[in-house]
């Protein structure tokens, strides 16, 4: 018994394969057409979760270009959850070396910054700390906080203008006008209803990535001013609680 | 939370995200609302805050799409527990799944396949039902699939085969008329005939879909016409009547319009809604009507 969904799940994702025995007797073209239609409702509902989860990718390179590359990955890569908002953690990868996409460098990036939006649509309800909440924290011991970050945060760095792109096709702008030597870096999260996409100011990605490392607040600083020789700690701080990225507080003493 | 809402036999909706608002706002009558399960298992976000919101004003049942009832590997434990949660978290009225695989290998399909019906696969189909019953602690429903292939391995008819699984596992029954339809021009037996030997008694749930239409043959428009179970457009009249003919056996029951491809505005799909509610009411009435009569000619 074990043997017949071996050969009908093998037979799914390759059109080339044989038809599962327990199906063919006979092999007639009919019941060959007949398996197709599962095949195609796997590639094609498969490819349609795509399409939710990228919506910008797709619009970029257009439906054909999509289902061409979809397809592709689906073979290589198919869900293995049936929880289809968990399926393309991948596809940025896959996108980065498919060489048919080597024409759009920057489709990669978008398809990170989508996935990201999705982890963050789907995360955890936590509530975040009003900026006020620091006053409590003796001056002194300011420099050791450490921070418990919005667990629906992802933090995005990309050689291209990533964030703009994705809004400006988001938006169905004709003339965006983007400097397309303008690196972008940005932190998506969702502190309440709705998903937010934030582009972050020069050392902003390396002050919050070192926060969600655990590292201390003078620590990050260190870092958010290697990044760039004007770090505004006040700015990024400030920033920091008015995105809602911070859920908790921890005082130096609670380790 | 509210207490769980028995559902009512009256129509209701599958819930889509596109429709939240237009429910929301406008608070139509409609008897119930069904949800798949597997939209709602993540974390958190929008997907449980609208839920939460329409489940204190409607009934929710839940519809599983993803547990491989009918696979040969075991049942997934991590997806049974977020299913278990999400039972426990929104208390649904009912809860259904299908008569078909969708995982192999550790691999998700996205697509309800066939099985055989054999004495092996019987017995492996009671042992998931029961897994999932002691889990949840509470009967679930299984539904009549729609298919495409048969296979020369099967030993049963699929409704002796359902009629044993009910007997087995205790289990209720959802009837998919779209799928008795869709199943029948497939595989060329009479879908009326399915219907008069459906075990109604166990009948806890009715879907109502659309198809739509191709053939089987090397070109267009040749060799037979193949029903596909597309869910993308009203319910068809050949549906209608197959419904009444089962409301006719078993009363009213709750009637799901679902629509899952190719979505409508909400209007659109809260008229097949009162369509089926239609359908119903015209059942109800027959069935105060009928005893009167007897008694009149008796």
């Amino acid at each position: 018994m074990v043997k017949l969904q071996d050969s009908f799940a093998a037979a799914l994702l390759e059109p080339e394969a044989p038809l599962p025995p327990a199906v063919s007797r006979g092999g007639s073209p009919a019941v060959q057409r007949r398996f197709d239609i599962y095949r195609n409702n796997v590639t094609s509902s498969l490819i349609e979760a795509l399409k939710a989860s990228f919506p910008i990718v797709c619009r970029l390179v257009g439906d054909d270009f999509f289902k061409a590359a979809a397809t592709l990955y689906i073979r290589q890569e198919p869900p293995r959850s049936p929880l289809l908002f968990r399926y393309g953690g991948s596809f940025a990868d896959f996108l980065e070396s498919f060489p048919p996409a080597g024409s759009v460098p920057y489709l990669s990036d978008v398809a990170r910054l989508e996935w990201a939006w999705l982890q963050a649509y789907h995360a955890e309800d936590q509530a975040s700390l009003p900026l006020q909440s620091l006053a409590d924290v003796p001056q002194e011991s300011l420099p050791e906080v450490r921070f418990a970050l919005h667990p629906s945060l992802s933090l995005l760095r990309s050689r291209w203008p990533v964030v703009s792109l994705w809004a400006a096709v988001r938006d169905q702008k004709d003339n965006p006008g983007i400097d397309m030597t303008q690196g972008e870096e940005a932190a998506v999260l969702r502190p309440g209803n709705d998903v937010s996409v934030q582009l972050l100011p020069p050392g902003g990605h390396d002050f919050l990535s070192a926060l969600a490392d655990g590292r201390s607040l003078a620590e990050a600083a260190a870092l958010g001013s290697q990044a760039t020789s004007d770090f505004d700690l006040a700015h990024h701080l400030q920033g920091l609680f008015t995105l809602g990225t911070v859920v908790a507080i921890i005082a130096p003493d609670q380790g | 939370m509210t207490r769980p809402h028995s559902i009512p036999a009256r129509a209701g909706v599958g819930l889509k995200p596109q429709h939240y608002e237009a429910i929301l706002a406008e608070r139509p009558d409609l008897g119930w609302l069904e949800a798949h399960a597997e939209n709602y298992m993540g974390a958190g976000g929008p997907p449980h805050r609208y839920l939460t919101a329409i489940r204190q004003d409607y009934p929710i049942s839940l519809h599983g799409v993803g547990l491989s009832i009918g696979s040969e590997d075991g049942l997934d434990a991590d997806h049974l527990h977020r299913l278990k949660a999400l039972v426990d978290r929104y208390e649904p009225g009912l809860f259904s799944e299908h008569l078909a695989w969708s995982s192999h290998g550790g691999t998700y399909y996205n697509d309800l396949l066939p099985l055989p019906y054999s004495e092996a696969t019987l017995a492996r189909v009671c042992q998931h039902i029961d897994q999932v019953q002691s889990l949840l602690g509470r009967q679930m429903l299984l539904e009549n699939p729609s298919t495409y292939v048969s296979f020369w391995v099967s030993t049963m008819e699929e409704i002796d085969f359902l009629k044993e699984v009910v007997s087995r596992s205790g289990c209720g029954l959802l009837l998919d008329v779209n799928n008795v339809l869709v199943s029948a021009v497939n595989h060329g037996f009479d879908a009326a005939g399915y219907i008069d030997a459906f075990p109604i008694e166990a009948v806890g749930e009715i879907h109502l879909a659309g198809h739509a239409e191709t053939w089987d043959g090397e070109a267009e428009d040749c060799g037979a016409r193949v029903l596909i179970d597309a869910h993308d457009r009203q319910v068809d009249d050949l549906v209608w009547t197959l419904y009444a003919r089962a409301l006719s056996r078993s009363g009213p029951l709750p009637s799901l319009i679902e629509w899952d491809n190719d979505l409508p505005d909400w209007p659109t799909l809260f008229a097949e809604a009162q369509r089926a509610e239609g359908v119903l009411s015209g059942g109800r009435l027959q069935a105060a009507v009928e005893p009167a009569r007897s008694a009149a000619h008796g």
